[in-house]
């Protein structure tokens, strides 16, 4: 029965999500009920399963974020946390489950999800010739925000970068290019941050600067996905550890 | 819109910066076609008769140093991810990126290939056509060798597989441009050559970007 065994969340009676029901309603027999009058933006995954280079990174992992939550994203090295946040932003397809934004899985809408996720990888993506003013004006003319000068000039102000910003950023040290990575998050509006790494080669005051944009950006119904291995700043964020899993 | 600008911009100032790329395929076009009188001798009339194939074809090979940093560096810093997660079409930020990379490698060729066709005594009506048949050619090379660079990113032997995978469907470019010349030099027609090259270009303006874009989408997985 293919409408059944299609694990897709569109608002339908919940007889009709037959094998998810089935599976949950031990745990929580009013989860589809739940599930038809949530009114929040949610963010979840289910069953997810990620395959790179024929070995099976990780499977069966679940996670749910609602608006203004965080999810930290734990676990040794290799345990796929990167791999989930680009499943997460829709950079590679899961090779099984399903990731839904607001009841629509995000493989189904792209555009939107990509409208609403700010993506920072380990790699900071900043180039070198460029100064650090238009490395960040870049990502945000880029994310389709005109880069308007007060928001760009807050964006890098929040980073401790104002007085680098005609520098190009060839010149800068590490902790400064992450800097400017992370300035490219207040520069452009997203719900959605993925954060690989976020805190690595940052100083203790990049630290608070960072956390400070996290809280901004959580009180205001934004969501944070964070990859770290070191603490970082989220208050009652969940952790999702993944080496424990296997 | 603003995003299609914003990758326009950043690329051509990222050109402008470290002008390495753009001044090797201009160096290495002129350099091979003023080698080209030592090699065969300075006889005019042998000159004029290989002017236009020797023109393209070094055209043709200039334009495939800078194709695989295409892509490349972009995916080696990071930033190929946020051109695939922008929220604009990707094949239309593909279409910013061979824009500019026509605008900084493709375009020198053009203004400079008259004055080497002088070089090589080229007879006089064949220099407009040969402008043309070079405005004409060159954006579709750099549209089928972006693909080809899209394709072999993160391959380990890309830089021979690169040339092997588009020099067959450059040829079509290389026939109908060199032959856009011949013809006015002999007295003919050019516009049914030049007529086939617009052709061409317009078909890779539709197909390339699609066919970019997903071997992008590739490999960022």
């Amino acid at each position: 029965m293919a409408w059944a065994a299609r694990a897709s969340p569109l608002p339908k009676p919940p007889g009709l999500h037959l094998r998810r029901y089935l599976t949950r309603w031990r745990t929580d027999p009013f989860w589809a009920v739940r599930y038809l009058f949530a009114d929040m933006a949610e963010f979840f995954g289910e069953a997810l399963v990620c395959v790179r280079g024929e070995r099976q990174v990780f499977a069966g992992v679940e996670f749910r974020l609602a608006s203004g939550g965080a999810l930290i994203l734990a676990g040794p090295n290799g345990a796929g946390k990167s791999s989930l946040l680009r499943l997460m932003a829709g950079l590679a397809p899961a090779a099984g489950g399903v990731i839904v934004w607001d009841r629509t899985p995000i493989a189904d809408d792209p555009d939107a999800h990509r409208a609403r996720l700010h993506y920072v990888g380990h790699l900071d993506a900043v180039k070198p010739t460029l100064t650090v003013a238009e490395n960040v004006a870049y990502a945000a003319e880029l994310r389709g925000a005109p880069a308007a000068r007060p928001l760009l000039a807050q964006a890098l102000s929040r980073f401790g970068l104002e007085a680098l910003a005609d520098l190009p950023a060839r010149y800068l040290s590490q902790g400064q290019r992450r800097r400017t990575a992370l300035a490219r998050l207040l520069a452009a509006p997203g719900e959605l941050w993925l954060l690989d790494e976020p805190t690595l080669a940052l100083d203790a005051a990049a630290h608070d600067a960072l956390a400070a944009a996290l809280a901004t950006h959580r009180r205001d119904g934004g969501m944070v996905v964070a990859a770290t291995h070191a603490p970082i700043a989220l208050a009652d964020a969940a952790t999702l550890d993944l080496g424990a899993r296997r | 819109m603003s995003a299609f600008l914003a990758l326009l911009r950043r690329d051509l100032r990222l050109a402008l910066r470290s002008p390495g790329d753009s001044a090797t395929v201009l160096l290495f076009f002129v350099l091979a076609i003023v080698l080209f009188p030592f090699g065969v001798g300075p006889e005019p009339q042998m000159l004029a008769r290989i002017a236009a194939g020797v023109v393209w074809v070094t055209a043709l090979l200039a334009s495939l140093l800078a194709l695989e940093r295409l892509f490349q560096l972009d995916a080696e810093d990071g930033a190929l991810d946020l051109i695939v997660l922008a929220p604009a079409p990707l094949e239309f930020l593909v279409l910013a990126k061979i824009l500019a990379h026509w605008l900084t490698t493709g375009l020198p060729l053009v203004i400079v290939a008259p004055l080497l066709a002088l070089m090589l005594q080229l007879a006089p009506e064949g220099y407009g056509v040969l402008a043309i048949s070079l405005a004409l050619g060159t954006p579709s090379l750099s549209l089928i060798g972006a693909i080809g660079a899209a394709l072999t990113l993160g391959a380990r032997r890309g830089t021979v597989l690169l040339p092997l995978l588009i020099l067959p469907l450059y040829i079509p470019v290389l026939i109908f441009g060199a032959a856009a010349v011949d013809a006015a030099t002999n007295g003919l027609s050019a516009r049914p050559h030049l007529l086939l090259l617009a052709a061409i270009l317009a078909a890779a303006l539709a197909l390339a970007p699609w066919t970019i874009a997903a071997s992008l989408r590739q490999a960022v997985q």
